[in-house]
């Protein structure tokens, strides 16, 4: 299944690009089972998505918990909790 | 209704000319916020963040008589006192326009994708989002 995923501020830096084409197992259909299989996919990521970094996620531009299902072509950005105002 | 994300900066006097010239109004109350201290960057979510803030402004709408509404906000690199965020309410009594301006900021501040990036003595730093904006915004839960 592909995804488009997206990364922002300090997550964009620990993992080292803006965004990427996924091509993911058809089995992660959650936004917490798509950052697992993203700590699986290198150091960079282990420490961006790391247990104990606090993390946001928007799937299609709208804020969601990470309860929240993705399918193929979803947008899927993850960030720092917001500091904007 | 005006919603903008820009690296410009913008003027407070030209935003409160264009509100609505609608004679009902009578009460606008404006807010800006700026860069206290540090230079930093703002970061933002293209396309997700003009989303996000219509929604606010639109959950604004539905809570408050709200004639018209203007919200700004900036991004890219800013210096000290620059002006980062401008909102503008207007309506027939103060109290929805002041209500409106509060609320918009609360819940900008925890749902717009910004992050500012400060440049300190010791180098650029991430700011963390802080727990007292939560609170603020978790006040308009209902």
């Amino acid at each position: 299944m592909k995804v488009k995923v997206l990364y922002f501020a300090s997550v964009r830096e620990k993992v080292g690009k803006d965004a990427e084409e996924l091509d993911v197992p058809a089995g992660v259909a959650t936004v917490a089972a798509l950052c697992s299989h993203l700590r699986s996919c290198g150091a960079n990521y282990q420490n961006a998505f790391s247990e104990k970094t606090l993390l946001r996620a928007a799937v299609n531009q709208d804020m969601v918990q990470p309860s929240a299902r993705i399918k193929a072509g979803d947008e899927v950005a993850f960030f720092p909790p917001v500091t904007g105002g | 209704m005006k919603v903008s994300v820009q690296k410009e900066e913008f003027d407070l006097s030209r935003e409160v000319k264009a509100i609505s010239k609608n004679p009902k109004i009578g009460a606008v109350a404006s807010f800006i916020g700026q860069v206290r201290e540090v230079a930093m960057t703002l970061e933002h979510y293209p396309g997700m963040t003009e989303k996000a803030l219509t929604a606010i402004v639109d959950e604004a709408k539905s809570r408050w008589n709200i004639i018209d509404c203007t919200v700004i906000h900036r991004y890219g690199e800013l210096k000290p006192a620059d002006p980062i965020v401008l909102v503008v309410v207007a309506s027939a009594h103060r109290g929805d326009a002041f209500a409106a301006c509060e609320f918009l900021m609360d819940y900008l501040k925890t749902r717009a994708p910004f992050w500012k990036k400060e440049e300190t003595a010791e180098g650029a730093r991430w700011v963390e989002a802080k727990s007292s904006d939560d609170l603020a915004a978790e006040r308009w839960k209902r």
